[in-house]
C-alpha cells in the first residue's frame, strides 16, 4: 500500500472509529488496535494507545448522551460495581483459561446475541 | 431479586469478559438490554460512562510501563474524537429499534471477525507446531 493510501485509510479508520463509538456506545477499541497496528505498533502497544483513543471518545459521547437525556445515576453506579468487581475476577481468570476456547466462546455469544437484537 | 441486583450480575459478567481483554463493553449493553430491561439509548450512555474510569486506571498503568505512544495517535484521537460526536448526535436521533438491529448486525461482524481471526491463528500456529515438530 502506497503512503498516501495509507494515510487516507488511517484517516477514514480513526473517524469511524469514533463513529461506531459514538453512535453504538462502544466497540470501538476492536477498531482501534487493528488500526494502530497498521500504524506501526505492535501489539501490546496497540492495545495499550487504543485507550487513549478511546477515552476522549467515551468521554465526549458519555456528555452527549448525558445531555439528551440518557442516564440514571442509579443505574450507573450499579453497573461500574459490577463492571469492576467482574473486570478483577476476569483479570485473575485471564492465564487460567484456554485463550482459543474463550475467545471462540466470545465470538459465537456475540453472534448468538446479534441474531436475537436483529429479530425481536 | 430488584433491578439494581440483576444490573449489577449482568455488569459483572461483562466486567469477567473486559478483565480477560475481550471487549466486554460490546457484550455489557447488549445483556443491560435483555437480561435487566434498559432501554439501548441508556445502556450504551452506562456503558460509555463505566468505561472512563476503567480506562484511567488502565491507561495510566499502561503508561507508566511505557506502552502508551502519544506521538503516533494524537491525529487518530483528534479524528476519532470528530467522529464520535457525529456517532453519538446519530445516535440520539435514532429510534430505539433502529439502533439496537444495527447493534445487532454490528455485533454479528464482529463475531464472525473475531471467530475467523480465532481459528486462522489457531490452524496457523498448529502447522508451526508440526513443521518445527517434524
Amino acid at each position: 500500500m502506497n503512503g498516501k493510501a495509507k494515510t487516507m485509510l488511517v484517516c477514514g479508520g480513526s473517524v469511524a472509529v469514533g463513529l461506531v463509538s459514538g453512535f453504538f456506545g462502544g466497540g470501538g477499541g476492536m477498531l482501534a488496535v487493528p488500526l494502530l497496528t497498521m500504524c506501526g505498533l505492535d501489539a501490546k502497544r496497540a492495545h495499550a494507545t487504543a485507550l487513549l483513543v478511546i477515552l476522549p471518545i467515551c468521554i465526549i459521547s458519555a456528555a452527549i448522551y448525558i445531555a439528551a437525556g440518557f442516564f440514571d445515576g442509579q443505574t450507573v453506579l450499579c453497573a461500574c460495581i459490577g463492571v469492576v468487581l467482574g473486570g478483577i475476577v476476569g483479570a485473575a481468570l485471564l492465564n487460567k483459561l484456554n485463550p482459543t476456547v474463550i475467545s471462540i466462546i466470545f465470538a459465537l455469544m456475540m453472534i448468538a446475541i446479534g441474531i436475537k437484537l436483529v429479530i425481536v | 431479586m430488584t433491578a439494581q441486583q440483576v444490573i449489577i450480575i449482568v455488569s459483572f459478567c461483562g466486567g469477567i469478559i473486559g478483565g480477560m481483554g475481550m471487549g466486554g463493553g460490546t457484550l455489557l449493553i447488549p445483556l443491560l438490554t435483555l437480561a435487566a430491561g434498559l432501554n439501548q439509548h441508556l445502556a450504551q450512555a452506562v456503558n460509555l460512562i463505566a468505561f472512563i474510569p476503567m480506562s484511567v486506571v488502565a491507561l495510566c498503568i499502561h503508561k507508566k510501563n511505557g506502552y502508551v505512544m502519544f506521538g503516533k495517535s494524537l491525529h487518530i484521537v483528534l479524528l476519532a474524537a470528530l467522529g464520535a460526536v457525529g456517532g453519538s448526535f446519530l445516535a440520539k436521533y435514532s429510534g430505539g429499534y433502529v439502533l439496537r438491529a444495527c447493534y445487532g448486525a454490528f455485533l454479528i461482524a464482529l463475531g464472525v471477525y473475531q471467530l475467523g481471526k480465532t481459528v486462522y491463528t489457531a490452524i496457523k500456529s498448529k502447522n508451526k507446531r508440526v513443521a518445527t515438530q517434524n
